[in-house]
């Protein structure tokens, strides 16, 4: 664990060019356009990874152990339940599309990153995430209309937090990390060895929130795991907008351990929050992972990425797909790829069918549901405008009808 | 029955709680060892350990975002805020998660929170330390906003903030908590009802928070002119107590509402509407108020002449019996 305690901090830059935050900003002086610069962060610190963009499996010494009872069956399930949420994402896409959904923020590209960590913590863990974690959600056992409804605005959260040990999105950037921290800090309290898990981005490195909680998980040595995808981009801005060294350097200032992993790289996900949940489950505090991914699509379906990013980016990364990367290490080992593929599709596409027919079963709410839940108890003034409501609405209903 | 002064009945609050529900848990900054800037949790940490009544790290969203997790996992937590101007790095968790989570997750998720707020002046203060935050947080659905003006209220009210299911912003009158009063700790009051706190028939003075005092004050020294005022104390801010407030003005037709706070756009703007709307028609003057000027927190220096007194009180008191009052005589 010596050598995770310190990861990020001594490593020496694999390109040979110096990371001190005063060099990293007069490389930022000197460009044209420093917003140009996103892939600065990685250039100073290659992520660890098992997998290369090839398939080929290499050996490291950290992920290794963690890796040790990974068969053929378990990459089979793995390339399934990224299939999965590939094609639930899609579908989601679609729908917003064709006018049934008002929004979605699609996950394509950070599949890996998500099953790595879904797939690897305990079924009691409590999750606390963003908005782009549909792929969480579904490992979770979200239901298809549970996971719409926000996104059809037919509710303000889809499912039931506690019976899916994840909190429903948050909006707010960072927000939810202070609400992992004082989960762990209660169940730490009550003697439970469960995780608290906090997704966030790269943009959400720059909030308030985000730090302070960092600095309240170390000094409670609070069992929680921030989970940061990097996906290079918020909404429009390079990574390099918010920061001028890799993510991962920043928890180690904090006090918390932290590793760069290829959130490309399901294998190497999948042991690093292994690495990550059995040491926070032996009372060692917090830790920090960040898996550097990339959005291949837009922000939310509202986005028009064309105007931030280039084609030749976008190529660059669709080489190093997540999926593609399983399938090329599957081929390798001599597997059946294609048999795996198409058992993938079929689930896949049973889940998107399923997500289909959902959408249509949700339907509005009672208007008079405007007013329910503000507080737990009756409240005077919400009585009165819940009858005036009313009575205006049925007020507009023409002359005989009585509905 | 035992005399103390608010600042011990806010104390012994605290600590039956604690007692009562090993679920109720103290988080803010300097409130263990210490025993808070205005000892408010003296002694609670040494009687329930750190891990019940907590030094925070010195960072407010935190203390209430992590206030929020640990509500999740089923916790009562009480954050103290240390001053009122302190609570604006807080504001987004307050009202953009504890306000809306019941809301937003279909009343599944419940934020049983008490967020205490030494708020006011009158400490002759630096900047910050003499906020009066109030409509920020009344203006917001999903919270309670209740105030406290005595000690028996204090010990009362603090003891219902901590077993409501409502998130409950508690604001202290912090130029009150030496004030002494008799306390009775088995008493106990509801979050929402304003109370009348003195009889009159001439017209209607609601306060709230540090006002009470100055009201009560100001109603005795109205006695001399033959003055006879109902004193009303509002308590409950968010929802507001309109019907005490509207019984009241149909008996005596005039209405006068005090703050610290600055006029514009505040509690008094409420509670006039409220009684404009309720009660038009029983009113016998314009309705008058009497609140801290429409400026930041003036320096300790001028704040006896931003805060309304007795003397203001008394004058908008002239004004809506149709006596003579400042503004004739300029």
């Amino acid at each position: 664990m010596s050598t995770m305690m310190s990861a990020g901090s001594t490593r020496p830059p694999r390109d040979g060019r110096p990371t001190s935050p005063t060099s990293a900003l007069s490389t930022h002086a000197q460009a044209d356009d420093p917003r140009r610069h996103h892939d600065l962060a990685g250039a100073l610190d290659r992520p660890l990874h098992v997998l290369d963009e090839d398939g080929t499996r290499h050996k490291d010494p950290l992920l290794d152990p963690y890796l040790a009872d990974v068969d053929e069956k378990t990459l089979a399930s793995l390339l399934r339940d990224m299939t999965v949420i590939r094609a639930l994402d899609d579908e989601a896409v679609a729908l917003q599309r064709q006018g049934e959904l008002g929004l979605w923020p699609p996950l394509r590209g950070q599949e890996a990153a998500q099953i790595g960590l879904a797939r690897s913590l305990a079924d009691d863990d409590f999750l606390f995430t963003s908005y782009r974690e549909n792929g969480v959600a579904w490992c979770r056992g979200v239901e298809p209309a549970e996971m719409l409804s926000v996104w059809r605005g037919t509710t303000l959260s889809g499912w039931d937090p506690f019976a899916r040990r994840m909190a429903t999105p948050q909006v707010i950037i960072g927000a939810q990390t202070h609400h992992a921290v004082g989960y762990a800090m209660a169940m730490s309290a009550r003697g439970e060895k469960n995780l608290a898990v906090t997704c966030f981005g790269d943009g959400a490195m720059s909030q308030g929130d985000v730090n302070e909680a960092m600095v309240f998980a170390a000094s409670f040595r609070a069992p929680v795991l921030f989970f940061c995808q990097n996906n290079h981009y918020a909404i429009s801005e390079p990574v390099a907008l918010q920061a001028t060294v890799p993510l991962s350097h920043r928890p180690v200032g904090f006090g918390i351990p932290s590793l760069r992993v290829d959130g490309n790289d399901i294998l190497a996900m999948r042991a690093a929050v292994a690495l990550a949940a059995e040491r926070i489950r032996s009372g060692a505090g917090p830790m920090f992972l960040e898996a550097v991914t990339y959005r291949l699509g837009p922000h939310t379906t509202s986005d028009d990425p064309t105007r931030y990013r280039d084609e030749a980016e976008l190529e660059t990364w669709r080489k190093r797909d997540p999926i593609l990367r399983l399938e090329n290490h599957l081929a390798r080992l001599g597997a059946p790829v294609e048999r795996y593929q198409e058992e993938a599709q079929a689930q896949a596409r049973e889940a998107a069918d399923a997500l289909h027919r959902a959408v249509s079963t949700l339907t509005d709410p009672a208007p008079e549901s405007l007013f329910e839940n503000v507080l737990t108890t009756a409240h005077a003034g919400l009585a009165r405008q819940r009858a005036q409501m009313l009575a205006f609405e049925a007020s507009l209903a023409p002359a005989g009808s009585t509905s | 029955m035992t005399t103390m002064t608010m600042a011990k009945a806010l104390n012994t609050a605290l600590h039956d709680s604690l007692a009562a529900d090993e679920d109720v848990l103290l988080i803010g900054e300097d409130i263990g060892t210490l025993g808070g800037v205005f000892r408010i949790t003296d002694g609670l940490q040494k009687a329930f350990g750190p891990q019940r009544v907590i030094d925070s790290p010195l960072a407010e969203s935190g203390i209430v975002g992590t206030a929020v997790g640990m509500a999740y996992a089923g916790m009562r937590p009480v954050c103290e805020i240390q001053f009122d101007g302190f609570v604006f790095p807080a504001f987004d968790q307050l009202v953009a998660q504890v306000a809306r989570l019941h809301y937003r997750t279909g009343g599944r998720v419940r934020m049983p929170l008490t967020i205490r707020i030494p708020f006011g002046g009158g400490i002759g203060a630096v900047e910050h330390h003499s906020e009066s935050p109030e409509a920020y947080f009344a203006h917001t659905p999903g919270l309670r906003v209740v105030t406290v003006a005595d000690p028996q209220d204090a010990y009362s009210t603090m003891r219902a903030a901590i077993e409501c299911e409502d998130p409950v912003i508690l604001l202290e009158p912090k130029r009150r908590y030496w004030g002494k009063g008799e306390v009775d700790t088995s008493l106990t009051t509801d979050l929402s009802s304003a109370r009348v706190l003195r009889s009159g028939r001439d017209a209607t003075l609601v306060a709230y928070g540090p006002l009470v005092v100055t009201a009560l004050e100001a109603a005795v020294a109205a006695e001399d002119d033959g003055i006879d005022l109902e004193v009303i104390d509002l308590r409950s801010l968010a929802p507001l107590d309109r019907d005490t407030v509207a019984e009241s003005v149909r008996r005596t037709g005039r209405l006068i509402a005090a703050h610290e706070a600055p006029g514009t756009v505040s509690l008094s703007s409420e509670v006039i509407t409220c009684a404009i709307e309720d009660c038009f028609e029983h009113l016998e003057a314009a309705p008058e108020r009497v609140t801290g000027y429409d400026v930041p927190y003036p320096p300790a220096a001028l704040e006896e002449h931003h805060l309304p007194g007795i003397d203001r009180i008394l004058d908008a008191v002239d004004r809506t019996l149709g006596r003579r009052s400042s503004r004739e005589a300029a």
